[in-house]
């Protein structure tokens, strides 16, 4: 049991500017004020002792869960919430452009489009993804933002440089709306600075070349540092940006990575010394073909067998994703439900190309505005799923039901094709 | 024991109130959204040592928080059903869960304890213990708790 807790938006410990102390009285309406209170609130119980003006905000609280996050939502429309800085939104529990592909009773189906209305009545962009950095959507180096969803924190951080925390549902709309966030952890110059070296010098080259290690070495970096922040040194100085995505995923999926830096490829991180800050690391942990081996081997729940289905795209497919798939795909043939999940801003490009039109005479199904892990979509409650996602890996079983196989594109592809896991090599030694 | 019960740990109030529970400790770090089934409050991840173990009604012992965004939103939702832990406590302060707990309170729905404890709960607090969370931050072992 439990009682009498309140928060009162008590800012004793935070200072508030003149402005900021004015829109918590109410002089920019009530949804502004109820949005300082929460900013204020989390401040306060992060230990930040001000606000920092941001420049941009992405909602991950535009997603279903429950009846509670819509009464918040609509609430804050009633209190005429406008968000103060450009905002985008993450998927939400339908696809708006299939109507039908998102099953589940009508009460689900109101409330999530419920949901998704009120982000849009509060100025939000309908972008509907989680990589809203494949929609343009892109901080420049050293911007102050506030982004949620956890892939696309640790993107805008890692990758683009930008300077968020972890903000979830609820705060991410709160910040928008004030345009603030709470100036500390990683808005501030420390704790953006790696205290953890990762070595990979000792796996193969051709290991660290394949796009199928990324989701492993992210699930593996999750596990091994929390929310600390590493600097992983010697990756290829082309990685590409869906491999960093695909590492981001499942370092913040395994673990509570934010920031991770990659020597001599993110912004960062010219060289360990300077993601380093010039200091000693804490601890140095050198990446080995065994720990490569038992992370894959986590990444599975399933026996190779038969599949129910393939689904790719958590992050988003980018369009560099579709191009691989649709040369790998084209002519074939799937005899499994075959899903592949985006963004609205990237289906209309390679729908241009003409991509999808081969991709869906193949069997795919693609899923835009949200994912099958986020939305029931898939056939049935039980059954297999194969993907190259770690994320997809992680969250598949404790979210649909689903047991889980875990493969590079390759094998996805043609393991969709036989109905069964297809593996192509010995990768992995 | 007194019928007060005996101090164990002091933290750091993140949300004010007082909750009383069985002690839950989580043996490893959890995301709430993929980990713990908004419609239950079960733990929900095949692949977490504490799978199937209920947090309805337990203090929870959390060291760390990992994961999605939306831990927030599956919490609120738990609160919303009578259906969260009495009270959390937490290795470190966290920007994502706890904030289910103020957004609850926003909406006047039943509101817990959030607490940091950065030293932990004690080991020779066992699970199952019947423990209370104070509006000060202290956690007291409680008489008659498992």
């Amino acid at each position: 049991m439990s009682g009498g807790p309140g928060t009162g938006g008590r800012a004793d410990a935070v200072r508030l500017t003149t402005e900021e102390a004015a829109v918590l009285a109410g002089a920019d309406g009530p949804a502004a004020a109820t949005a300082m209170r929460i900013v204020t609130e989390a401040a306060r119980l992060l230990g930040a002792d001000s606000l920092v003006p941001i420049g941009s905000a992405h909602i991950d609280g535009c997603l279903y869960h429950g009846d509670g996050g819509v009464e918040f939502a609509e609430r804050l429309v009633r209190e005429e919430g406008a968000v103060k800085v450009p905002t985008t939104l993450n998927v939400g529990a339908l696809d708006l452009l299939h109507p039908g592909r998102v099953k589940g009773d009508d009460h689900r189906l109101e409330m999530s489009r419920r949901l998704m209305n009120a982000y849009l009545s509060m100025g939000c962009s309908a972008t509907w993804t989680c990589a809203p950095y494949q929609a343009g959507h892109r901080p420049a180096v050293g911007e102050q933002v506030a982004w949620g969803e956890s892939n696309a924190v640790a993107f805008a951080n890692s990758v683009l440089g930008a300077r968020t925390n972890r903000y979830g549902d609820f705060l991410d709309i709160a910040c928008a709306l004030v345009g603030r966030a709470p100036f500390v952890g990683l808005h501030l110059d420390a704790a953006r600075r790696a205290t953890v070296v990762v070595d990979t010098s000792e796996l193969s080259e051709r290991l660290r070349d394949l796009d199928a290690f990324y989701p492993v070495l992210g699930s593996w970096l999750g596990r091994a540092v929390g929310d600390r922040v590493a600097v992983v040194d010697g990756l290829p100085p082309t990685t590409s940006e869906d491999r960093l995505k695909a590492l981001g995923a499942a370092a913040a999926s395994t673990g509570a990575v934010a920031l991770f830096h990659v020597s001599g490829v993110t912004p960062e991180a010219p060289t360990v010394e300077a993601a380093l800050g010039g200091q000693p690391p804490e601890r140095v942990i050198r990446v080995t073909p065994e720990d490569v081996r038992a992370t894959l081997a986590t990444l599975s729940t399933s026996a190779d067998g038969a599949i129910d289905a393939v689904a790719l795209g958590s992050p988003h497919f980018s369009r560099d994703e579709f191009c691989r798939l649709h040369g790998l795909a084209r002519g074939r043939r799937f005899s499994v439900p075959f899903y592949v999940c985006t963004g609205r801003d990237v289906l209309r490009e390679v729908a241009a190309e003409g991509w999808i039109t081969d991709l869906e005479a193949a069997g795919v199904t693609t899923v835009a505005d949200t994912c099958v892990i986020v939305a029931p979509i898939l056939p049935g409650h039980r059954g297999t799923l194969m993907t190259n996602s770690g994320k997809f890996a992680h969250y598949t079983p404790g979210t649909t039901g689903y047991g889980v196989i875990y493969g590079s594109l390759e094998e996805c592809v043609e393991s969709g094709a036989a109905g069964r896991v297809v593996r192509l090599t010995e990768t992995w030694t | 024991m007194s019928p007060e019960g005996r101090a164990v740990a002091n933290g750091r109030v993140l949300l004010a109130g007082t909750g009383s529970g069985p002690l839950l400790r989580l043996a490893a770090p959890i995301s709430f959204w993929g980990g713990v089934d908004p419609s239950t409050g079960s733990v929900c991840d095949p692949r977490h040592p504490d799978h199937g173990r209920s947090l309805s009604g337990s203090v929870a012992w959390i060291e760390s928080t990992i994961g999605s965004s939306s831990s927030s939103s599956v919490l609120l939702e738990l609160l919303r059903l009578g259906l969260g832990p009495a009270a959390l406590l937490l290795g470190r302060a966290d920007p994502i869960l706890s904030l289910g707990a103020v957004v609850a309170v926003e909406l006047g729905y039943p509101g817990i304890p959030v607490v940091e404890l950065p030293a932990g709960v004690p080991a020779e607090v066992a699970d199952g213990t019947l423990v209370e969370v104070r509006a000060d931050g202290a956690l007291r072992a409680l008489p008659g708790g498992g």
